[in-house]
């Protein structure tokens, strides 16, 4: 019953709080519209296709294919299969041509559907031609596409901005809290109440995870509809518990800057100077496979790293609830340090 | 209510406390008793330790020495079988955030195990059944208060703590308040109230102790101080009424003052002469009484 209250007071605290409401969910979801929408019309449609080995069709295609086709097309050479394929199913390239005598093979990305189809038109009307311009053999052409290892880019803006929103809520939701109950000494009334500090930090804890459900759902919902087209993989699921530990892992930091900061300006520049560089460095606004490595490398010391990587492997890449097990420990044992050492500067009020 | 006796368990018993912040003894061996039923006063000027020792009496701080019992328990470490039975009002902003007066208490009184409708009632005890609705930031300062007072008095506690209740009211906010402690106290009730204003305490305590560094220089009943200090009485009436020299008095040609410590003598004197139009009659008061301890002007 105290639990109960207490919960209900706090959540009625959080909703009646405007800036809290469009900080925590508005912000975040306008991110996402805007986000989603630009990188959904962001492709170009020039494609880049590998050539393996020799492949003699495609190098008269451009000798004679004159400017034109060099303005759709881009070729680069390669001798190695297994590289120029990862280089596919990574989308960092559109396809690759093999040759052997007559046989062309195709090997593409349907990763971008643009794409995909551009570069299968491309070639088959080089074969095409050839065929028509009477060479003496006759060209035959097989394509197939390549198991896409690619993420669309609502795949991964999704898991990055939810993780960022997250992350700011749960960290904002702990450290002001607990600033403005010291400074306006409801900490020591509630001290000199019969009610234990456990009940009071699980009620906390309670209001940040359910709100924070709420803003993945928000989120999804949004990422779902057919504009944006996010498709959830089958382990979906296994995000809720990993977002109930990253809040943990976010309060925690929330925890740590409310014993430290004597006010709630202090506390709010503290937490936006944690969780900012985070959000850059840990792959929440800037996806991690297209970053300079030293942020890859930066980005493992960052907890929402964990999270948003993730929630990308089991709602996006279609990896198996286990695929979050990994994260889900980090974020858990990084809470647990955390609020070990939060408890230990932890001050009840300012004397 | 029975005045308890000495053998009696005294609600509070201080000895010889003591706390020191760096190079400052906020508390310096202070010692005194609360007996049940008592409206006790803690009284000094703002830095006199006043409310470093009700913090310690409440089981917030740990004091460096000296012994603290509360309605026959220790007060530190956090003893959650005494919780229940006292009462702290700390300040009129130390609610939960935009919760409406009544969501407020409701809360507080939830954390005792006390029912909604009981608390409801509490609005109602404390006058503020019209501004239940109303959020407690948008409250005025009297209300806040007692909405404060509210919180701390949901659980019917034994013992109420009250630290400087009219801090920041207007002078009609501050009677009101005085009235419904007054009413609080009436019912039995131990309140230990620390206050700067010496009216305050003058009005409201059956004992006061006057604090100054730290240290109790007096306590006792208000009045029985006030007495002790034998201090001439100030009688008042219009100016001209009679000559100024008659009764020895100074006339300003407002009010003709006569300082005695003969009051009955002046007064008959004055009524044969009918000369009672704008009688006052001021006596000594609690900042007297302080002067007489410092040697110094009362500034709260």
């Amino acid at each position: 019953m105290k639990l109960v209250s207490l919960s209900r007071a706090m959540f009625l605290g959080f909703v009646r709080d405007r800036a809290a409401l469009i900080f925590s969910i508005l912000l975040p979801v306008l991110f996402l519209l805007f986000f989603g929408s630009i990188y959904k019309n962001s492709n170009t449609p020039k494609i880049d296709l590998i050539a393996v080995g020799q492949v003699n069709l495609i190098q008269q295609a451009q000798a004679h294919g004159g400017p034109q086709l060099s303005k759709i097309l881009t070729v680069t050479h390669d001798r190695s299969l297994s590289a120029a394929l990862a280089s596919v199913r990574k989308g960092n390239a559109d396809g690759l041509v093999q040759q052997e005598g007559n046989q062309l093979v195709l090997r593409y990305s349907v990763a971008d559907q643009t794409k995909a189809s551009i570069v299968q038109q491309v070639v088959s009307s080089i074969v095409q031609v050839a065929n028509e311009a009477g060479h003496p053999a006759t060209y035959r052409l097989t394509s197939s596409q390549v198991e896409d290892k690619t993420l669309k880019p609502i795949q991964y803006v999704t898991p990055g901005l939810l993780g960022w929103a997250l992350a700011s809520g749960a960290a904002f939701g702990a450290g002001i809290t607990l600033v403005s109950w010291r400074e306006n000494k409801l900490l020591r009334r509630l001290r000199l109440a019969p009610v234990g500090t456990a009940q009071v930090v699980t009620a906390r804890i309670g209001i940040s995870v359910v709100v924070g459900l709420i803003q993945m759902a928000v989120f999804l919902a949004i990422a779902v509809t057919p504009y944006f087209g996010l498709k959830l993989t089958s382990a979906w699921w296994m995000a809720i518990p990993l977002v109930v530990c990253g809040i943990l892992a976010f309060m925690s930091i929330g925890l740590f800057v409310g014993a430290v900061a004597k006010t709630q300006q202090a506390a709010s520049s503290i937490v936006n100077l944690i969780i900012l560089p985070m959000a850059f460095l840990g792959g929440a606004f800037l996806p991690l496979d297209f970053a300079p490595n030293w942020v890859r490398d930066a980005s493992y010391a960052m907890p929402l790293r964990y999270l948003v990587v993730g929630m990308q492997d089991v709602m996006a890449r279609g990896e198996g609830p286990s695929a979050a097990l990994p994260a889900i420990g980090i974020l858990l044992g990084f809470a647990a340090i955390v609020t070990l050492i939060s408890v230990r500067v932890f001050r009840w009020d300012d004397a | 209510m029975v005045r308890s006796t000495a053998s009696e368990t005294a609600a509070i018993s201080v000895r010889d406390l003591r706390k020191r912040y760096g190079d400052v003894e906020a508390v310096a061996g202070v010692s005194f008793d609360v007996q049940p039923g008592e409206f006790f006063g803690i009284l000094g000027p703002n830095g006199a330790g006043k409310t470093t020792t009700l913090e310690i009496v409440e089981g917030l701080r740990k004091p460096d020495s000296g012994q603290v019992s509360v309605l026959g328990m220790a007060a530190w470490p956090r003893n959650p079988g005494l919780l229940p039975r006292i009462g702290v009002q700390l300040q009129a902003s130390s609610f939960f955030e935009r919760l409406t007066a009544r969501e407020q208490l409701r809360t507080f009184a939830s954390l005792y195990s006390v029912s909604a409708r009981r608390a409801d009632e509490m609005l109602g005890t404390v006058g503020l059944t019209e501004a239940a609705g109303t959020p407690t930031e948008k409250l005025s300062g009297g209300q806040a208060q007692r909405l404060s007072i509210a919180c701390a008095l949901v659980h019917d506690p034994e013992l109420l703590f009250l630290d400087e209740p009219t801090g920041s009211l207007d002078p009609a906010a501050r009677r009101n308040l005085w009235d419904l402690l007054r009413q609080i106290s009436g019912e039995g009730r131990t309140v230990v109230l620390t206050t700067h204003h010496m009216d305050e305490a003058e009005s409201l305590c059956d004992r006061v102790a006057i604090m100054d560094h730290g240290q109790i220089l007096k306590a006792g009943p208000p009045a029985t101080l006030v007495r002790e200090l034998d201090q001439p009485l100030r009688i008042s009436v219009q100016s001209g009424l009679v000559p100024a020299g008659e009764f020895g008095g100074e006339d300003d040609g407002v009010s003709l003052t006569i300082a005695t410590t003969d009051p009955a003598d002046v007064l008959a004197g004055l009524a044969r002469r009918d000369a009672l139009a704008g009688l006052r009659v001021q006596g000594a008061t609690l900042e007297d009484v302080f002067l007489s301890l410092t040697g110094r002007e009362y500034r709260a």
